[in-house]
């Protein structure tokens, strides 16, 4: 159902108009999806969730394979994979919730990257489930904001996504 | 003092533009000015070897282009201005994505620097076009015009073809900055290798499920016209002695008056066509993507055939109707060697269940044949008009079509016995095409017998253009088959509105005679059966010019076979009484 794609692209104006024109026109959907340069700055990277039935999922992947600028994709969720999210989240944190907020990011790992009088600004990593766990954890808190890089993923062991 | 023969020429942006196209081959270019592109006029202006069809609206240009390459296989290639010359291209350029046409799109922008603020005449074409191309490539720099020009050549050739949009700013094309011009022989790309042969596993399971086949048909669609592959498919099929069908793109890539062909099939297919996909056990695929027209309800299509799909588009197996055995690859290669295999294979058709078949398939043609009420005689019939075309013209015309009834009884009652012959817009159902498409045609085939079949409807979506006709001197026949209604919708709100014909009449219609007269054109009105063929041969002898023959036909002719909405291919209406 869930699927993790990953995308090797030209790295040219208007490639990830394509990829993101692509699933409006045909009415998948996107998760998240995240893109940067690689290695090789002529090419990006970009890795997208979606969820679909198989027949749907193939039609994405060909679809994506048939653009121009797409040079190689892999559907890491085919295999053995490691998939990482970060997300920084600020929250209001004052009296008791001070050191309940701090408790909770320690027990998920997690790292205060800015603190304020009243505030902490923590930064999560892990796979997409932990990232939803840790918010949920904080549905006592008052959250101020959130913002998600999305899933970035590679496949474990040799397998590599590149020329 | 001479330059040496090894220094590259010095050219602007715009002479590059207009060069490649010549070293690319390019003959015609179809278009209209506008400020954005007028440095690429100039540069047009100063050579003859690309010729500029000037057309009065950039509609127009895009499917004169799109009928070159389907009656050719090569691009077509059109030059609109930014803007609305822009905008006005879309309808044909979509028109071409849909059916897979080969064409490369220059359209004008405003100076790069103007770009993203609103200036006069700035449009997103390469935002508004990227739904509806293959490709689409903005140039950033003048240097690039050369290679730019070649990748969009190979890309809407190769592969799936497609219209390839190319954005030129005007900044591009400064006469005065002139650069080093060499046009490359070849491109290369990482990102894009279409796939160039069919994976020999798959063609062998293909072979082997083909000769068991008790109940087979071949069912092929324009990717056999596109791929050039209609003698390799007419090989096969008459090796193996199977039925073939044709969709509506596909129409002449097997001989239609030979013994073997059942018609059209889908949505208005013969009853034949659709009766023997529905019971047969295997269908073997070739260049056909499956569309809704052809399937009617996909979870009731085909029960107990084994599918055997061959495409040179991944995206299209599997897409509605899954596979059983896919083919990726051009369909030559691939049924060339089909063939091979065939003629090595220890396994043989098995002839008498081929017998049997051929029987049921006989009586399902004696059943209804293409059939059509003659009892009212006073009426003109739209079929019997198409009938008398294809005898007045030996079956041998280019028919560019328009869209709604007439497109379906010329795809009906046309027998087509060669390829790129069938010109019409089927994914898109582009009225106002047919026109244009037929002196695109008859522009590249100035001694062949150009026939726009259209209706009253449809022609004037285009009208216009019997004035570009005129300036080529262009004798292409327009055989207008007018009843005074949108016909089509007229015919859908008859079986499904109870007859409330919501604003399908079509008042104040011109004398189209006189009309196309003041063009400069002959007219010629038939309005009763019995003039109708020497009225036709009359037209089709006059050969250097355009003729407008406006045919009255019975305005209450429904197109039939017509498929029963959610069901089964087979389940059809026959006509205004009966259905399957």
């Amino acid at each position: 159902m869930r699927h993790i794609i990953s995308v090797l692209m030209e790295n040219e104006a208007g490639a990830l108009a394509r990829v993101v024109g692509l699933f409006a026109q045909r009415g998948y959907n996107i998760e998240s999806l995240n893109v940067a340069p690689t290695e090789d700055a002529t090419l990006s990277r970009l890795t997208l969730v979606t969820k679909g039935e198989d027949k749907v999922i193939e039609q994405i992947t060909k679809h994506l394979n048939k653009l121009i600028e797409v040079v190689k994709l892999v559907d890491l969720t085919e295999g053995e994979h490691i998939e990482r999210e970060l997300m920084m989240i600020k929250v209001r944190a004052t009296g008791a919730q001070r050191e309940e907020v701090k408790r909770t990011c320690d027990i998920f790992r997690g790292q205060i990257i800015d603190v304020t009088p009243t505030t902490y600004t923590i930064q999560v990593t892990g796979n997409e489930d932990k990232v939803n766990a840790f918010l949920d954890a904080l549905s006592g808190a008052t959250i101020m904001e959130v913002a998600r890089t999305g899933v970035s993923g590679v496949a474990r062991g040799d397998k590599s996504l590149s020329l | 003092m001479t330059q040496p023969a090894s220094e590259p020429e010095m050219l602007s942006g715009g002479e590059m533009l207009i060069r490649s196209l010549k070293d690319q081959g390019v003959k015609y270019l179809y278009g209209y000015p506008g400020g954005a592109v007028l440095h690429i006029y100039d540069a047009i202006h100063k050579q003859s070897d690309v010729q500029h069809i000037l057309v009065r609206h950039e509609q127009a240009a895009t499917h004169m282009a799109d009928a070159y390459a389907r009656a050719t296989g090569k691009a077509g290639v059109v030059l609109v201005t930014s803007g609305p010359g822009a905008t006005n291209a879309i309808t044909g350029i979509a028109t071409a994505y849909m059916d897979s046409i080969p064409m490369v799109v220059i359209t004008g922008q405003v100076m790069s620097h103007l770009i993203g603020g609103d200036a006069f005449q700035e449009t997103d074409m390469m935002g508004l076009s990227r739904p509806v191309v293959k490709h689409n490539i903005s140039v950033r720099d003048p240097k690039e015009i050369p290679n730019i020009v070649k990748k969009a050549f190979y890309i809407a050739e190769s592969g799936r073809p497609g219209p390839v949009v190319i954005d030129v700013p005007k900044d591009m094309t400064m006469p005065n900055e002139k650069f080093p011009y060499e046009y490359p022989d070849r491109i290369k790309m990482r990102s894009y290798n279409p796939v160039k042969k069919g994976h020999s596993g798959q063609i062998r399971k293909a072979v082997s499920t083909l000769l068991q086949a008790k109940r087979p048909i071949i069912y092929t669609g324009g990717g056999v016209i596109l791929g050039k592959a209609s003698k390799e498919l007419t090989h096969l099929a008459q090796q193996l002695n199977y039925p073939v069908t044709n969709t509506l793109m596909g129409l002449g890539a097997y001989p239609g008056t030979d013994r073997q062909f059942v018609g059209m099939l889908g949505m208005h297919g013969s009853y034949e066509a659709n009766m023997t996909m529905h019971h047969a056990d295997v269908i073997l695929a070739i260049g056909a993507r499956f569309d809704d027209r052809v399937t009617n309800n996909p979870a009731k299509f085909c029960p107990d055939a084994t599918i055997i799909h061959i495409d040179i588009d991944p995206a299209s197996i599997s897409k509605i109707v899954t596979a059983d055995i896919p083919i990726v690859g051009p369909v030559k290669p691939v049924l060339k060697e089909m063939l091979e295999q065939i003629d090595q294979a220890k396994i043989k058709v098995d002839e008498e269940a081929l017998g049997l078949w051929w029987e049921q398939i006989d009586e399902w043609r004696q059943r209804h044949g293409g059939r059509y009420r003659t009892d009212d005689a006073d009426r003109m019939k739209p079929q019997h008009v198409i009938e008398t075309l294809c005898k007045v013209t030996r079956g041998d015309a280019y028919i560019c079509s328009d869209v709604g009834q007439h497109q379906m009884f010329a795809a009906q009652y046309y027998q087509y016995n060669k390829p790129n012959r069938w010109i019409n817009s089927g994914g898109l159902g582009t009225m106002g095409f047919g026109l244009p498409a037929a002196m695109g045609v008859q522009l590249n085939f100035p001694d062949a017998d150009v026939v726009c079949v259209t209706g009253e409807g449809s022609i004037q979506m285009n009208i216009q253009e019997l004035s570009t006709c005129k300036q080529y001197g262009l004798p292409v026949k327009i055989l207008c088959l007018n009843n005074g209604y949108l016909g089509m919708v007229r015919q859908w709100q008859d079986m499904n509105y109870e007859s409330r014909y919501s604003n399908s009449y079509m008042d104040s219609l011109p004398d189209f005679c006189a009309l196309a007269e003041s063009y400069g054109h002959v007219g010629i009105k038939i309005e009763h059966a019995s003039e109708l063929e020497a009225k036709l041969e009359e037209a089709m002898s006059i050969r250097d010019k355009a003729v407008f023959i406006d045919v009255l036909i019975d305005p209450d002719e429904h197109v039939y076979p017509m498929q029963v909405p959610g069901g089964a291919i087979n389940d059809m209406f026959l006509s205004k009484t009966e259905r399957t």
